[in-house]
Protein backbone atom coordinates (compact mmCIF):
# COMPACT_ATOMS: atom_id res chain seq x y z
CA UNK A 1 0.00 0.00 0.00
CA UNK A 2 1.31 3.42 -0.70
CA UNK A 3 2.20 5.67 1.66
CA UNK A 4 -1.20 8.50 1.53
CA UNK A 5 -0.18 12.48 2.22
CA UNK A 6 -2.39 14.85 3.22
CA UNK A 7 -2.30 18.46 2.02
CA UNK A 8 -2.71 21.15 4.16
CA UNK A 9 -3.29 24.71 3.14
CA UNK A 10 -1.82 25.51 6.79
CA UNK A 11 1.29 24.37 7.89
CA UNK A 12 0.71 22.27 10.90
CA UNK A 13 1.29 23.48 14.26
CA UNK A 14 4.58 21.96 16.17
CA UNK A 15 3.39 22.95 19.45
CA UNK A 16 0.43 21.24 20.67
CA UNK A 17 -0.29 24.07 23.31
CA UNK A 18 -1.53 25.89 20.68
CA UNK A 19 -4.22 23.21 19.02
CA UNK A 20 -7.47 22.09 20.89
CA UNK A 21 -7.00 18.49 19.78
CA UNK A 22 -3.97 17.66 18.02
CA UNK A 23 -3.80 14.77 16.07
CA UNK A 24 -0.63 12.94 14.77
CA UNK A 25 -0.94 9.36 12.23
CA UNK A 26 -4.18 8.19 14.22
CA UNK A 27 -5.02 4.54 13.06
CA UNK A 28 -8.49 3.22 13.85
CA UNK A 29 -9.67 -0.35 13.39
CA UNK A 30 -13.39 -1.63 13.91
CA UNK A 31 -12.04 -5.67 14.93
CA UNK A 32 -10.11 -7.04 11.73
CA UNK A 33 -11.11 -3.57 9.89
CA UNK A 34 -8.43 -0.82 9.46
CA UNK A 35 -11.02 1.68 9.34
CA UNK A 36 -8.98 5.25 9.42
CA UNK A 37 -5.05 5.47 9.21
CA UNK A 38 -2.64 8.02 9.09
CA UNK A 39 -4.40 10.91 10.05
CA UNK A 40 -2.97 13.88 11.77
CA UNK A 41 -4.46 17.53 11.47
CA UNK A 42 -4.95 20.45 13.95
CA UNK A 43 -8.04 21.69 15.60
CA UNK A 44 -7.76 25.31 16.50
CA UNK A 45 -9.34 26.51 19.30
CA UNK A 46 -12.25 29.26 19.39
CA UNK A 47 -13.63 28.19 16.20
CA UNK A 48 -15.59 25.53 13.70
CA UNK A 49 -13.83 23.19 12.35
CA UNK A 50 -15.72 21.24 9.63
CA UNK A 51 -15.15 17.49 9.01
CA UNK A 52 -17.00 17.09 5.36
CA UNK A 53 -16.68 14.09 3.15
CA UNK A 54 -19.24 10.86 1.03
CA UNK A 55 -21.23 8.58 3.39
CA UNK A 56 -18.54 5.99 5.18
CA UNK A 57 -15.58 7.95 4.58
CA UNK A 58 -14.68 7.55 8.47
CA UNK A 59 -15.64 11.24 9.23
CA UNK A 60 -17.90 9.81 12.06
CA UNK A 61 -15.67 7.32 13.43
CA UNK A 62 -13.07 10.29 13.58
CA UNK A 63 -15.49 12.46 15.80
CA UNK A 64 -16.29 9.41 17.90
CA UNK A 65 -12.54 9.12 18.90
CA UNK A 66 -11.94 12.53 19.69
CA UNK A 67 -14.60 11.82 23.18
CA UNK A 68 -13.76 8.09 23.15
CA UNK A 69 -17.31 7.33 21.91
CA UNK A 70 -15.72 4.64 20.32
CA UNK A 71 -14.64 2.68 23.17
CA UNK A 72 -17.99 1.86 23.76
CA UNK A 73 -18.44 -0.08 21.23
CA UNK A 74 -16.34 -3.42 21.71
CA UNK A 75 -13.68 -4.84 19.92
CA UNK A 76 -12.88 -1.65 18.28
CA UNK A 77 -8.97 -0.13 18.45
CA UNK A 78 -7.00 2.96 18.42
CA UNK A 79 -3.13 3.85 17.67
CA UNK A 80 -1.25 7.29 16.84
CA UNK A 81 -1.66 10.11 18.70
CA UNK A 82 -4.96 12.24 19.89
CA UNK A 83 -4.11 15.47 22.59
CA UNK A 84 -5.98 17.46 23.94
CA UNK A 85 -4.98 20.79 25.25
CA UNK A 86 -1.65 18.80 24.92
CA UNK A 87 -2.48 15.86 27.23
CA UNK A 88 -2.95 11.99 25.55
CA UNK A 89 -6.96 11.55 25.89
CA UNK A 90 -5.78 7.79 25.36
CA UNK A 91 -2.93 7.68 28.17
CA UNK A 92 -3.01 5.51 30.97
CA UNK A 93 -4.88 7.00 33.58
CA UNK A 94 -7.42 8.88 31.70
CA UNK A 95 -11.39 7.80 32.46
CA UNK A 96 -13.47 8.75 29.57
CA UNK A 97 -16.13 9.59 32.11
CA UNK A 98 -13.71 13.17 32.78
CA UNK A 99 -13.04 13.27 29.23
CA UNK A 100 -16.70 13.53 28.03
CA UNK A 101 -17.30 16.34 30.59
CA UNK A 102 -15.18 18.43 28.47
CA UNK A 103 -15.90 17.53 25.07
CA UNK A 104 -19.56 17.28 24.76
CA UNK A 105 -22.00 15.75 21.48
CA UNK A 106 -24.66 16.53 19.39
CA UNK A 107 -25.89 13.18 17.48
CA UNK A 108 -27.90 13.41 14.11
CA UNK A 109 -31.00 11.91 15.69
CA UNK A 110 -32.38 14.51 18.30
CA UNK A 111 -31.89 12.14 21.71
CA UNK A 112 -33.49 14.38 24.21
CA UNK A 113 -34.38 12.25 27.62
CA UNK A 114 -38.33 11.58 27.82
CA UNK A 115 -38.29 14.09 30.86
CA UNK A 116 -39.25 17.75 31.12
CA UNK A 117 -37.37 20.38 29.41
CA UNK A 118 -35.75 21.68 32.64
CA UNK A 119 -34.86 18.12 33.42
CA UNK A 120 -33.00 17.35 30.59
CA UNK A 121 -30.56 20.75 30.83
CA UNK A 122 -30.27 20.20 34.48
CA UNK A 123 -29.09 16.45 34.11
CA UNK A 124 -25.33 17.54 33.18
CA UNK A 125 -25.25 19.87 36.38
CA UNK A 126 -26.79 17.52 38.93
CA UNK A 127 -24.67 14.98 37.78
CA UNK A 128 -21.98 17.13 38.78
CA UNK A 129 -23.34 17.67 41.63
CA UNK A 130 -25.24 21.36 41.27
CA UNK A 131 -28.13 20.86 44.15
CA UNK A 132 -29.61 24.43 45.07
CA UNK A 133 -32.60 25.23 42.51
CA UNK A 134 -31.97 28.30 42.16
CA UNK A 135 -28.47 27.78 40.74
CA UNK A 136 -29.74 25.08 38.68
CA UNK A 137 -32.82 27.37 37.83
CA UNK A 138 -29.47 29.87 36.57
CA UNK A 139 -28.02 27.47 34.40
CA UNK A 140 -30.81 26.35 32.58
CA UNK A 141 -32.26 29.57 31.71
CA UNK A 142 -28.43 30.69 30.45
CA UNK A 143 -27.70 26.88 28.39
CA UNK A 144 -31.20 27.56 26.52
CA UNK A 145 -30.41 30.91 25.80
CA UNK A 146 -27.57 30.17 24.54
CA UNK A 147 -28.98 27.52 22.53
CA UNK A 148 -31.84 29.37 21.24
CA UNK A 149 -34.25 28.29 22.49
CA UNK A 150 -35.22 29.86 25.66
CA UNK A 151 -37.96 32.47 24.05
CA UNK A 152 -39.77 28.98 22.67
CA UNK A 153 -39.68 26.94 25.77
CA UNK A 154 -39.71 29.04 28.66
CA UNK A 155 -43.12 28.59 29.52
CA UNK A 156 -43.37 24.99 29.21
CA UNK A 157 -40.14 24.20 31.21
CA UNK A 158 -42.14 21.24 32.73
CA UNK A 159 -43.19 20.15 29.23
CA UNK A 160 -41.88 16.48 28.18
CA UNK A 161 -38.46 17.15 26.27
CA UNK A 162 -39.88 14.73 23.50
CA UNK A 163 -42.95 16.68 23.13
CA UNK A 164 -41.77 19.24 21.07
CA UNK A 165 -40.35 19.86 17.63
CA UNK A 166 -37.43 18.10 16.16
CA UNK A 167 -35.27 21.34 15.68
CA UNK A 168 -36.34 22.34 19.28
CA UNK A 169 -35.33 19.17 20.27
CA UNK A 170 -31.77 18.89 18.82
CA UNK A 171 -31.54 22.84 20.43
CA UNK A 172 -32.89 21.69 23.28
CA UNK A 173 -29.61 18.51 23.17
CA UNK A 174 -27.34 21.50 22.76
CA UNK A 175 -28.50 23.10 26.29
CA UNK A 176 -28.38 20.33 27.88
CA UNK A 177 -24.67 20.04 26.69
CA UNK A 178 -23.85 23.91 26.92
CA UNK A 179 -25.10 23.15 30.66
CA UNK A 180 -21.64 21.58 31.87
CA UNK A 181 -19.86 23.96 30.20
CA UNK A 182 -17.38 21.77 27.56
CA UNK A 183 -14.38 23.23 25.87
CA UNK A 184 -15.10 21.26 22.88
CA UNK A 185 -18.55 20.25 21.16
CA UNK A 186 -18.52 17.63 18.83
CA UNK A 187 -21.29 17.81 16.25
CA UNK A 188 -22.47 14.50 13.97
CA UNK A 189 -24.59 16.10 11.13
CA UNK A 190 -26.58 17.58 13.99
CA UNK A 191 -28.88 19.54 11.27
CA UNK A 192 -29.65 16.68 8.69
CA UNK A 193 -32.90 15.76 10.17
CA UNK A 194 -34.31 19.06 11.30
CA UNK A 195 -36.05 22.07 9.95
CA UNK A 196 -34.56 24.89 8.40
CA UNK A 197 -35.70 27.09 10.95
CA UNK A 198 -34.26 25.08 13.61
CA UNK A 199 -31.13 24.43 11.16
CA UNK A 200 -30.10 28.79 10.87
CA UNK A 201 -30.87 28.91 14.76
CA UNK A 202 -28.33 26.39 15.57
CA UNK A 203 -25.92 27.68 12.40
CA UNK A 204 -26.28 31.28 14.17
CA UNK A 205 -25.78 29.85 17.46
CA UNK A 206 -22.46 28.12 16.42
CA UNK A 207 -20.83 31.35 15.48
CA UNK A 208 -22.19 33.08 18.72
CA UNK A 209 -20.41 30.63 20.77
CA UNK A 210 -17.42 29.14 19.36
CA UNK A 211 -15.53 31.99 21.21
CA UNK A 212 -15.95 29.96 24.31
CA UNK A 213 -16.49 26.21 22.56
CA UNK A 214 -14.35 24.86 20.24
CA UNK A 215 -16.67 23.37 18.04
CA UNK A 216 -16.03 20.32 15.80
CA UNK A 217 -18.95 19.24 13.03
CA UNK A 218 -19.29 16.69 10.42
CA UNK A 219 -22.01 17.63 8.14
CA UNK A 220 -22.78 16.16 4.45
CA UNK A 221 -23.76 19.81 3.68
CA UNK A 222 -21.01 21.86 1.90
CA UNK A 223 -22.69 25.08 2.02
CA UNK A 224 -23.11 24.86 6.00
CA UNK A 225 -19.37 23.47 6.04
CA UNK A 226 -18.78 26.73 3.86
CA UNK A 227 -20.72 29.18 5.86
CA UNK A 228 -20.34 27.93 9.58
CA UNK A 229 -16.64 26.86 9.76
CA UNK A 230 -13.60 28.42 9.77
CA UNK A 231 -11.22 25.07 8.85
CA UNK A 232 -12.27 22.28 7.19
CA UNK A 233 -11.00 18.62 6.97
CA UNK A 234 -11.97 16.15 3.87
CA UNK A 235 -12.02 12.66 4.15
CA UNK A 236 -12.24 10.18 1.70
CA UNK A 237 -12.50 6.19 1.89
CA UNK A 238 -11.47 5.32 -1.94
CA UNK A 239 -11.40 1.87 -1.88
CA UNK A 240 -14.26 -0.02 0.24
CA UNK A 241 -12.35 -2.26 2.28
CA UNK A 242 -9.54 -0.04 2.51
CA UNK A 243 -8.91 2.43 5.11
CA UNK A 244 -10.25 5.80 5.11
CA UNK A 245 -8.07 8.53 4.54
CA UNK A 246 -7.37 12.37 5.47
CA UNK A 247 -7.27 14.20 2.21
CA UNK A 248 -6.52 17.16 2.58
CA UNK A 249 -6.98 20.14 5.81
CA UNK A 250 -6.79 23.49 5.79
CA UNK A 251 -8.76 26.84 5.91
CA UNK A 252 -12.20 26.74 4.71
CA UNK A 253 -12.02 29.52 2.01
CA UNK A 254 -8.44 27.85 0.61
CA UNK A 255 -9.90 24.69 0.31
CA UNK A 256 -13.43 25.95 -1.37
CA UNK A 257 -11.62 28.14 -3.36
CA UNK A 258 -8.53 26.68 -4.36
CA UNK A 259 -8.42 23.30 -3.04
CA UNK A 260 -4.77 21.42 -3.25
CA UNK A 261 -5.62 17.96 -4.00
CA UNK A 262 -8.00 16.88 -7.55
CA UNK A 263 -10.39 14.77 -5.40
CA UNK A 264 -11.10 17.54 -2.97
CA UNK A 265 -12.10 20.13 -5.77
CA UNK A 266 -14.31 16.73 -7.62
CA UNK A 267 -16.01 16.29 -4.24
CA UNK A 268 -17.02 20.32 -3.17
CA UNK A 269 -17.99 20.82 -6.67
CA UNK A 270 -20.33 17.88 -6.94
CA UNK A 271 -18.79 15.35 -8.99
CA UNK A 272 -19.01 12.38 -6.28
CA UNK A 273 -20.44 11.46 -2.85
CA UNK B 1 -27.09 -28.62 -20.77
CA UNK B 2 -29.44 -29.88 -23.40
CA UNK B 3 -31.56 -32.97 -24.36
CA UNK B 4 -28.81 -34.91 -25.08
CA UNK B 5 -27.56 -35.15 -21.55
CA UNK B 6 -31.01 -35.87 -20.36
CA UNK B 7 -32.37 -38.42 -22.99
CA UNK B 8 -35.29 -39.74 -20.76
CA UNK B 9 -36.57 -35.96 -20.56
CA UNK B 10 -36.51 -35.33 -24.26
CA UNK B 11 -40.49 -34.74 -23.73
CA UNK B 12 -39.76 -32.66 -20.28
CA UNK B 13 -41.84 -29.09 -20.45
CA UNK B 14 -40.24 -26.28 -19.58
CA UNK B 15 -42.22 -24.15 -16.58
CA UNK B 16 -42.94 -21.42 -19.04
CA UNK B 17 -44.95 -24.55 -20.80
CA UNK B 18 -46.41 -25.82 -17.77
CA UNK B 19 -47.86 -22.34 -17.17
CA UNK B 20 -49.07 -21.87 -20.48
CA UNK B 21 -51.32 -24.60 -20.54
CA UNK B 22 -52.90 -24.29 -17.39
CA UNK B 23 -53.87 -20.93 -18.64
CA UNK B 24 -55.67 -22.43 -21.59
CA UNK B 25 -57.38 -25.13 -19.34
CA UNK B 26 -58.26 -21.93 -17.14
CA UNK B 27 -59.80 -20.72 -20.02
CA UNK B 28 -61.87 -23.88 -21.45
CA UNK B 29 -64.03 -23.90 -18.26
CA UNK B 30 -63.63 -22.23 -15.37
CA UNK B 31 -62.75 -24.79 -12.98
CA UNK B 32 -59.47 -24.24 -12.26
CA UNK B 33 -59.63 -20.60 -11.24
CA UNK B 34 -63.24 -21.07 -9.81
CA UNK B 35 -61.83 -23.70 -7.59
CA UNK B 36 -59.24 -21.37 -6.26
CA UNK B 37 -61.92 -18.62 -5.45
CA UNK B 38 -63.94 -21.34 -3.69
CA UNK B 39 -61.12 -22.33 -1.76
CA UNK B 40 -59.99 -18.78 -0.55
CA UNK B 41 -63.80 -18.51 0.87
CA UNK B 42 -63.22 -21.12 2.62
CA UNK B 43 -60.12 -20.57 4.04
CA UNK B 44 -61.84 -17.33 4.84
CA UNK B 45 -64.74 -18.92 6.57
CA UNK B 46 -62.26 -20.76 8.83
CA UNK B 47 -60.13 -18.00 9.82
CA UNK B 48 -63.82 -16.20 10.73
CA UNK B 49 -64.52 -19.16 12.35
CA UNK B 50 -61.63 -19.62 14.44
CA UNK B 51 -61.29 -16.00 16.08
CA UNK B 52 -65.47 -15.91 16.16
CA UNK B 53 -64.93 -19.00 18.62
CA UNK B 54 -61.87 -17.06 20.56
CA UNK B 55 -64.11 -13.98 20.98
CA UNK B 56 -67.30 -15.50 21.49
CA UNK B 57 -65.94 -18.01 24.28
CA UNK B 58 -64.76 -14.95 26.41
CA UNK B 59 -68.21 -13.06 25.89
CA UNK B 60 -69.94 -16.04 26.74
CA UNK B 61 -67.37 -16.23 30.40
CA UNK B 62 -68.05 -12.47 30.61
CA UNK B 63 -71.83 -12.31 29.84
CA UNK B 64 -72.60 -16.02 32.39
CA UNK B 65 -70.16 -14.81 34.96
CA UNK B 66 -72.16 -11.04 35.12
CA UNK B 67 -75.51 -12.28 34.44
CA UNK B 68 -75.44 -14.28 37.78
CA UNK B 69 -72.84 -12.00 39.58
CA UNK B 70 -74.05 -9.03 39.13
CA UNK B 71 -77.37 -9.04 40.49
CA UNK B 72 -75.71 -10.46 44.00
CA UNK B 73 -73.64 -7.50 44.09
CA UNK B 74 -76.49 -4.96 43.04
CA UNK B 75 -78.71 -6.54 45.31
CA UNK B 76 -78.78 -4.36 48.52
CA UNK B 77 -75.59 -2.73 47.26
CA UNK B 78 -72.92 -2.45 48.71
CA UNK B 79 -73.37 -4.54 51.10
CA UNK B 80 -72.03 -7.80 49.26
CA UNK B 81 -68.90 -5.86 49.26
CA UNK B 82 -68.53 -4.08 52.72
CA UNK B 83 -70.13 -6.46 54.95
CA UNK B 84 -68.87 -9.87 56.67
CA UNK B 85 -70.04 -13.11 55.72
CA UNK B 86 -72.98 -14.97 58.25
CA UNK B 87 -74.18 -17.73 59.26
CA UNK B 88 -71.49 -20.72 58.19
CA UNK B 89 -69.59 -17.82 55.95
CA UNK B 90 -72.09 -18.73 53.27
CA UNK B 91 -74.65 -15.53 53.59
CA UNK B 92 -73.70 -11.96 53.42
CA UNK B 93 -71.11 -10.34 52.09
CA UNK B 94 -67.16 -10.78 51.28
CA UNK B 95 -65.31 -7.43 53.14
CA UNK B 96 -62.61 -9.36 54.58
CA UNK B 97 -61.51 -11.61 51.51
CA UNK B 98 -61.35 -8.37 49.77
CA UNK B 99 -59.03 -7.42 52.23
CA UNK B 100 -57.07 -10.33 52.21
CA UNK B 101 -57.09 -10.49 48.43
CA UNK B 102 -55.20 -6.92 48.09
CA UNK B 103 -53.33 -7.35 51.61
CA UNK B 104 -51.74 -10.60 50.00
CA UNK B 105 -50.99 -9.55 46.51
CA UNK B 106 -49.79 -6.04 47.33
CA UNK B 107 -47.31 -7.18 49.69
CA UNK B 108 -46.38 -9.97 47.02
CA UNK B 109 -45.66 -7.05 44.43
CA UNK B 110 -43.51 -5.03 47.07
CA UNK B 111 -41.40 -8.06 47.51
CA UNK B 112 -40.83 -9.57 44.16
CA UNK B 113 -40.84 -5.67 42.35
CA UNK B 114 -37.23 -4.83 43.92
CA UNK B 115 -36.03 -7.98 43.29
CA UNK B 116 -36.80 -8.67 39.69
CA UNK B 117 -36.29 -4.91 38.65
CA UNK B 118 -32.51 -5.30 40.13
CA UNK B 119 -31.84 -8.66 38.74
CA UNK B 120 -33.41 -7.38 35.41
CA UNK B 121 -30.98 -4.29 35.61
CA UNK B 122 -28.67 -6.36 36.18
CA UNK B 123 -29.14 -9.25 33.35
CA UNK B 124 -29.81 -6.44 30.77
CA UNK B 125 -27.04 -3.84 31.82
CA UNK B 126 -24.87 -5.86 33.34
CA UNK B 127 -24.13 -9.20 33.01
CA UNK B 128 -22.24 -10.18 29.64
CA UNK B 129 -24.24 -11.76 27.28
CA UNK B 130 -23.97 -15.42 26.73
CA UNK B 131 -24.26 -19.03 28.10
CA UNK B 132 -25.24 -17.89 31.43
CA UNK B 133 -27.31 -14.74 30.91
CA UNK B 134 -29.09 -17.13 28.37
CA UNK B 135 -29.21 -19.88 31.46
CA UNK B 136 -30.99 -17.72 33.87
CA UNK B 137 -33.52 -16.75 31.29
CA UNK B 138 -34.39 -19.51 30.50
CA UNK B 139 -34.87 -20.26 34.25
CA UNK B 140 -37.13 -17.52 34.47
CA UNK B 141 -39.01 -18.64 31.94
CA UNK B 142 -39.60 -22.05 34.03
CA UNK B 143 -40.33 -20.58 36.85
CA UNK B 144 -42.83 -18.78 35.08
CA UNK B 145 -44.56 -22.27 33.90
CA UNK B 146 -44.31 -23.82 36.87
CA UNK B 147 -47.84 -24.82 37.93
CA UNK B 148 -49.45 -22.75 40.64
CA UNK B 149 -50.45 -26.11 42.42
CA UNK B 150 -47.19 -27.11 42.57
CA UNK B 151 -45.95 -23.57 44.02
CA UNK B 152 -48.40 -23.79 46.56
CA UNK B 153 -46.92 -26.48 47.76
CA UNK B 154 -43.17 -25.76 48.08
CA UNK B 155 -44.13 -22.36 49.48
CA UNK B 156 -46.72 -24.61 52.35
CA UNK B 157 -43.53 -27.04 52.61
CA UNK B 158 -40.50 -24.00 52.73
CA UNK B 159 -42.35 -20.96 53.99
CA UNK B 160 -44.80 -22.26 56.29
CA UNK B 161 -43.07 -25.90 57.52
CA UNK B 162 -39.50 -25.32 56.89
CA UNK B 163 -39.11 -21.51 58.17
CA UNK B 164 -42.31 -21.49 60.47
CA UNK B 165 -43.98 -19.00 59.38
CA UNK B 166 -47.82 -19.45 60.15
CA UNK B 167 -50.78 -19.95 57.48
CA UNK B 168 -50.56 -15.66 56.52
CA UNK B 169 -50.37 -12.50 54.64
CA UNK B 170 -46.79 -13.35 54.62
CA UNK B 171 -46.64 -16.75 53.86
CA UNK B 172 -49.13 -16.36 50.84
CA UNK B 173 -47.38 -12.92 49.72
CA UNK B 174 -44.47 -14.87 49.86
CA UNK B 175 -45.72 -17.27 47.62
CA UNK B 176 -46.95 -15.43 45.33
CA UNK B 177 -43.78 -13.06 44.53
CA UNK B 178 -42.23 -16.77 43.00
CA UNK B 179 -45.15 -16.44 40.60
CA UNK B 180 -44.57 -12.67 39.86
CA UNK B 181 -40.46 -12.95 39.88
CA UNK B 182 -40.13 -14.33 36.63
CA UNK B 183 -42.94 -12.25 34.97
CA UNK B 184 -42.02 -9.33 36.57
CA UNK B 185 -38.37 -9.70 35.67
CA UNK B 186 -38.84 -10.20 32.00
CA UNK B 187 -41.10 -7.46 31.92
CA UNK B 188 -38.22 -5.27 32.49
CA UNK B 189 -35.74 -6.78 31.06
CA UNK B 190 -37.59 -5.86 27.87
CA UNK B 191 -38.22 -2.69 28.92
CA UNK B 192 -34.73 -1.79 29.70
CA UNK B 193 -33.62 -3.45 26.40
CA UNK B 194 -36.30 -1.26 24.38
CA UNK B 195 -34.55 1.92 25.15
CA UNK B 196 -33.03 3.11 22.49
CA UNK B 197 -29.24 3.54 21.94
CA UNK B 198 -28.74 7.01 21.40
CA UNK B 199 -30.51 8.01 24.41
CA UNK B 200 -28.25 6.38 26.27
CA UNK B 201 -25.41 8.10 24.37
CA UNK B 202 -26.53 11.36 25.08
CA UNK B 203 -26.13 10.33 28.45
CA UNK B 204 -22.63 9.00 28.45
CA UNK B 205 -21.68 11.73 25.80
CA UNK B 206 -22.31 14.33 28.72
CA UNK B 207 -19.50 12.63 31.02
CA UNK B 208 -21.92 10.44 32.95
CA UNK B 209 -21.08 7.04 34.24
CA UNK B 210 -22.80 3.91 33.35
CA UNK B 211 -24.94 3.52 36.78
CA UNK B 212 -26.10 7.11 36.48
CA UNK B 213 -26.84 6.43 32.94
CA UNK B 214 -28.78 3.34 33.95
CA UNK B 215 -30.53 5.28 37.08
CA UNK B 216 -31.43 8.48 36.00
CA UNK B 217 -31.93 7.73 31.97
CA UNK B 218 -32.46 4.01 30.87
CA UNK B 219 -34.79 3.07 34.42
CA UNK B 220 -36.38 6.32 34.22
CA UNK B 221 -37.33 6.10 30.73
CA UNK B 222 -38.57 2.13 30.83
CA UNK B 223 -40.63 2.80 33.89
CA UNK B 224 -44.02 2.77 31.98
CA UNK B 225 -43.43 -0.63 30.95
CA UNK B 226 -41.91 -1.46 33.66
CA UNK B 227 -45.07 -0.18 35.26
CA UNK B 228 -47.42 -2.41 32.87
CA UNK B 229 -45.52 -5.57 33.72
CA UNK B 230 -46.19 -5.09 37.27
CA UNK B 231 -49.33 -4.43 36.76
CA UNK B 232 -49.76 -8.10 34.41
CA UNK B 233 -48.22 -9.66 37.15
CA UNK B 234 -50.47 -8.37 39.87
CA UNK B 235 -53.66 -9.19 37.86
CA UNK B 236 -52.25 -13.01 37.80
CA UNK B 237 -51.71 -13.17 41.45
CA UNK B 238 -54.63 -11.84 42.37
CA UNK B 239 -57.09 -14.08 41.17
CA UNK B 240 -54.44 -17.34 41.84
CA UNK B 241 -56.02 -19.61 43.92
CA UNK B 242 -53.90 -22.93 44.48
CA UNK B 243 -50.92 -20.72 46.10
CA UNK B 244 -53.07 -19.13 48.96
CA UNK B 245 -55.32 -21.62 49.59
CA UNK B 246 -52.32 -23.60 50.87
CA UNK B 247 -50.67 -20.45 52.35
CA UNK B 248 -53.15 -18.12 53.83
CA UNK B 249 -54.95 -20.62 54.90
CA UNK B 250 -58.89 -20.54 54.80
CA UNK B 251 -60.34 -18.71 57.82
CA UNK B 252 -62.59 -15.48 57.63
CA UNK B 253 -60.39 -13.00 59.42
CA UNK B 254 -59.57 -9.45 58.35
CA UNK B 255 -56.10 -9.40 58.11
CA UNK B 256 -54.25 -6.36 59.81
CA UNK B 257 -50.33 -7.65 60.60
CA UNK B 258 -48.45 -9.83 57.86
CA UNK B 259 -48.78 -12.89 60.30
CA UNK B 260 -52.52 -12.80 60.58
CA UNK B 261 -54.44 -15.85 58.18
CA UNK B 262 -57.45 -14.67 56.22
CA UNK B 263 -59.76 -16.56 53.14
CA UNK B 264 -58.83 -15.12 49.48
CA UNK B 265 -61.10 -14.09 47.07
CA UNK B 266 -60.69 -17.10 45.14
CA UNK B 267 -60.71 -19.67 47.91
CA UNK B 268 -63.66 -17.87 48.73
CA UNK B 269 -65.25 -18.92 45.48
CA UNK B 270 -63.44 -21.96 45.27
CA UNK B 271 -65.31 -23.02 48.98
CA UNK B 272 -68.57 -21.98 48.08
CA UNK B 273 -68.53 -23.39 44.57
CA UNK B 274 -66.75 -26.88 45.46
CA UNK B 275 -69.43 -27.37 48.81
CA UNK B 276 -71.76 -25.67 46.61
CA UNK B 277 -73.09 -24.30 49.74
CA UNK B 278 -74.11 -20.84 48.11
CA UNK B 279 -73.43 -20.55 44.31
CA UNK B 280 -74.90 -17.33 44.06
CA UNK B 281 -72.15 -15.75 46.28
CA UNK B 282 -69.62 -17.65 44.70
CA UNK B 283 -70.80 -15.70 41.05
CA UNK B 284 -70.90 -12.21 42.98
CA UNK B 285 -67.04 -12.88 43.90
CA UNK B 286 -65.93 -14.24 40.38
CA UNK B 287 -67.82 -11.34 39.18
CA UNK B 288 -65.84 -8.87 41.46
CA UNK B 289 -62.66 -10.57 41.17
CA UNK B 290 -63.37 -10.49 36.83
CA UNK B 291 -63.93 -6.59 38.13
CA UNK B 292 -60.59 -5.66 39.64
CA UNK B 293 -58.84 -7.76 37.17
CA UNK B 294 -60.66 -6.23 34.40
CA UNK B 295 -59.80 -3.00 35.82
CA UNK B 296 -55.86 -3.59 35.81
CA UNK B 297 -55.72 -4.85 32.75
CA UNK B 298 -57.11 -1.57 31.38
CA UNK B 299 -54.68 0.16 33.54
CA UNK B 300 -52.16 -1.45 31.83
CA UNK B 301 -52.89 -0.37 28.67
CA UNK B 302 -54.00 2.72 29.13
CA UNK B 303 -50.12 3.23 31.02
CA UNK B 304 -48.66 1.82 27.69
CA UNK B 305 -50.92 3.47 25.45
CA UNK B 306 -49.94 6.91 27.17
CA UNK B 307 -46.34 6.17 27.21
CA UNK B 308 -46.08 5.09 23.36
CA UNK B 309 -47.87 8.78 22.29
CA UNK B 310 -45.24 10.93 24.36
CA UNK B 311 -42.33 9.13 22.36
CA UNK B 312 -44.14 9.32 18.80
CA UNK B 313 -44.97 12.72 19.34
Amino acid sequence: MSAHETKYSTVLQTDPLTTSYYVRNLEFWYGDFNALTNISLDVMPSAVTAFIGPSGCGKSTFLRCMNRMNDLIPDTQVGGKMLLKGADIYGSGVDPVDLRRRVGMIFQQPNPFPQSIYDNVAYGPRLQGVKKKRDLDDIVEDSLKRANLWKEVKDILDKNGLAISGGQQQRLCIARVLAVQPEVLLMDEPCSAIDPTSVQKIEDLMAEIKDEVTIIIVTHNMQQAARVSDYTSFFLQEVAGEPAVLVESGKTSDIFTAPIDKRTEDYITGRFG
Amino acid sequence: MGTNLNPNNEQRKTGMQVLKELKEEHKKSDSGLGRAHFNNRVALGVLWGATGVTIGLLAIILIYVSYHGLSVVLQDFPRFIFTWPEGVNAEGGIWPTIIATLYSTGLAMGIATPIAVLAAVYLAEYAKQGKIVKTIRFAADSLASVPSIVMGLFGLAFFVETLGIPLSMLAASLGLSLLMLPIIMRATEEAIRAVPRYIRWGSYGMGATKWQTVSRVVIPTATPRIITGLILALARAIGETAVVFLTMGIAINLPIVPTDSGRSMSVHLYLMAVEGINLPSAYGTAFLLLLIILILNLSARWISKRYSRIEGA
